[in-house]
């Protein structure tokens, strides 16, 4: 007993300093006082706000788990995927074949495993074909958009009775209906999940895999992530397997996108062709882009910003929904490339450093010059030095 | 008067034992599919950008072609060529005003690009509503065949604006000053070339050609706003299976995939036509990371090699 106790402290502590590095933002006290609230506050949100919110709100914590899974593959190693929503699609759809098939209570317990099996095997499948092809770059993003779009060709024709699977028909553009609420166990001691369970499961899920990623990238692995998006051929020449390491954390992503599709499939109990259509495909980069791609946490506030915002508008206004994640994008990328999170960061060390007045005095300043810098590129000053290019335009 | 002369030259070759029916099939194909990616390649083989909104692009030239039509009516060529020229235009201007800032920043540039694409997109769906009434092909069918005059029209286009831009690129003042913007801007400017002005101007050929393709296909296609889409994918297949080098890469990418679409959807539907496009492409991608025109490169240092 007293063994024990000892142990685990120290056990968390290595845990703890685990968590921390220099390849996440906030490891400071006031980071995780902050993100203790922040987790606090979504924890009693369905006791606030209801279990039908809660439900709703699951959603956006399933999609955390996709952009999650882009953050590390684009923010941290440098590669570019439209296809997260492929393994996210073909997790969603192998867990409703599966689940459907089977029935009952064991159907979504045995669904669960298989499908993100699938979706692994399938991330590490295409991982392998473009990364020890020596495919690199913008080809990466375009190879898994292509991917992307073939398997919505491909599933939005299976309308006919003889794509089905087992008993389960595949059903072309309206897709698979009735697909069962989360549940996990075998006969009796079988439980289902709906409303605010679904969403206390979902945030645990998300949590975890939010604090796993943060140890996975401040380890000596995480740091190659960072060297590969940094520089490529420098660090296979220091030694590094480029291709392994990528290929590696390609499958991980893979899987985490797939992981999101179930939950999605759960949460609407459908499944559609509608989750590989380009349109889907970009909203992720929407998410991470605006969160702050090189921020495992600012991903999954920049997707339940926009998501949110989305859900706004498709009551309110919803042919501008459209037209507003256009300029989200845009503007974050012009103004904000890093994205907001990480914006917050550098605005809080800032004025910590410098105290408010002066910092409020150098903040005007730098509005100022990049008010004039704005104006300049638009043609009003014609003379000013941002000329595009030298030597940056070949650095890609 | 040129579908008849059209028609006289395959009743002749049909009656010597060729496919017409199918060369024709694999004519309009392969126009569709160079056609297509001819904008997308100027700019991303000569700048370097990947330009997402390239779809919107070619819509936004078939509208202003539909709409110069249906409100002023315009003769379709004027209406082409303002198509074009509007298409252009906008091009500068986003070149100007966004995709300046983002040199250097290429996966950047995709996504901002992107967004600019959704916009487009339901912007004129909001504007214009869901579809704009089309306007006729000229030229009717061609005689003894199901097929329109207008489509061996379009291959005549694809071919001449390959010839247009190999021209414009190679043997011009311009051409000369472009490409060696792309080479080594700093020695560029140091020479006294104006680096800023040649990015505007190939954005803008880039645009103006993609204006042109959906100038060109707004008689023949459904005018609705997100026409871009169905050019998307072809374009962007083509451009990363032809590689950096844009003539040389469109016309051959453009060439094996047309061939290999226009056979596949005889075979088995348009949709297997399809997906054999896609799988031909990523075995190319996969096979050749440099695109047809690496493989191109190779074969001609080989040659090269053995002959001196």
């Amino acid at each position: 007993m007293k063994l024990g106790s000892d142990i685990l402290p120290s056990r968390l502590k290595s845990i703890i300093t685990k968590l921390n590095g220099p390849n996440t933002l906030g490891n400071s006290r006031v980071f995780w006082a902050a993100f203790g609230v922040g987790l606090l506050l979504l924890v009693v949100q369905p006791l606030i706000r209801g279990s039908y919110a809660a439900g709703q709100f699951s959603l956006f914590l399933a999609y955390g788990l996709l952009g999650l899974s882009l953050s590390i593959i684009w923010g941290y190693t440098g590669i570019l995927s439209f296809g997260q929503v492929a393994f996210f699609g073909i997790a969603g759809y192998t867990y409703a074949i599966v689940s459907l098939n089977l029935g009952g209570a064991l159907g979504p317990t045995v669904a669960l495993p298989v499908a993100i099996a699938v979706a692994t095997i399938s991330a590490f499948i295409l991982g392998y074909f473009m990364f020890y092809g020596g495919v690199r770059n913008v080809y990466v993003a375009i190879l898994t958009l292509v991917v992307t779009l073939v398997l919505e060709t491909f599933m939005a024709q299976t309308a006919g009775a003889k794509w089905a699977i087992g008993s389960v028909k595949l059903g072309g553009f309206n897709g698979i209906p009735g697909i069962r609420n989360f549940t996990l166990g075998v006969g009796e001691s079988s439980f289902s999940l709906s409303g605010s369970e679904f969403y206390w499961f979902v945030l645990a899920v998300l949590l975890f895999a939010y604090l796993g990623s943060r140890i996975l990238v401040n380890s000596k692995y995480g740091y190659s992530l960072v060297a590969i998006r940094e520089d490529e051929e420098r660090t296979a020449m220091l030694g590094y397997n480029v291709k392994k390491v990528k290929l590696a954390v390609f499958t991980f992503s893979g899987a985490l996108a797939g992981l999101s599709g179930i939950f999605y499939a759960n949460w609407g109990n459908y499944m559609d062709p509608s989750v590989f259509t380009i349109t889907f495909a970009t909203i992720p980069i929407v998410w991470v882009t605006l969160g702050g791609r090189e921020s495992l946490l600012g991903a999954i506030v920049g997707t339940v910003i926009i998501e949110w915002l989305r859900k706004w508008f498709s009551i309110n206004a919803s042919e501008f929904a459209i037209v507003f994640v256009g300029l989200i994008l845009m503007i974050t990328i012009l103004f904000i490339p890093r994205g907001i999170l990480p914006g917050i960061r550098d605005m809080y060390v800032f004025f910590n450093a410098h105290g408010l007045r002066e910092g409020i005095e150098h903040g005007r300043d730098t509005i100022q010059s990049r008010a004039q810098t704005l104006l300049g590129s638009v043609g009003i000053d014609i003379s000013d030095s941002e000329t595009p290019g030298s030597s940056e335009v070949m650095r890609e | 008067m040129i579908p008849l002369f059209i028609a006289d030259v395959l009743k002749a070759l049909d009656s010597i034992g060729v496919p017409v029916s199918q060369l024709l099939q694999m004519a309009d194909s392969i126009a569709f599919i160079t056609l297509a990616a001819i904008g997308l390649t100027v700019i991303f083989g000569m700048m370097g950008v990947i330009n997402l909104a390239h779809g919107e692009f070619i819509m936004m030239g078939a509208y202003i072609t539909t709409l110069s039509i249906n409100v002023v009516s315009l003769p379709l060529p004027v209406a082409m060529i303002l198509g074009a020229l509007g298409t252009a235009a906008f091009g500068a201007i986003v070149e100007r005003t966004i995709i300046k800032r983002l040199y250097g920043r290429l996966l950047d540039s995709m996504i901002v690009t992107f967004g600019l694409g959704l916009i487009l997109t339901q912007g004129t769906r909001i504007i214009f509503g869901n579809s704009l009434r089309s306007i006729g092909t000229p030229f009717g069918q061609v005689p003894g065949y199901t097929y329109s005059g207008y489509r061996v029209l379009l291959l005549l286009a694809a071919i001449g604006v390959l010839g247009s831009v190999y021209l414009a690129f190679t043997r011009t003042e311009f051409g000369v000053r472009a490409r060696a913007t792309i080479q080594d801007p700093e020695t560029a400017r140091a020479m006294g070339v104006d680096t800023d002005r040649m990015y505007t101007i190939t954005f803008a050929i880039g645009s103006g050609l993609a204006g042109l393709t959906g100038a060109l296909y707004a008689p023949s296609a459904t005018i609705v706003p997100g026409m871009g889409q169905s050019f998307l994918v072809e374009s962007f297949v083509t451009v990363v299976t032809g590689g950096s080098s844009v003539l040389l890469g469109t016309a051959l990418a453009g060439g094996i995939l047309g061939t290999i679409n226009a056979v596949f959807s005889n075979l088995y539907g348009n949709f297997f036509g399809q997906i054999a496009l896609l799988m031909t492409a990523i075995i190319i991608i996969r096979l050749l990371p440099g695109g047809l025109t690496g493989l191109a490169n190779t074969v001609r240092d080989k040659l090269g090699e053995q002959q001196s």
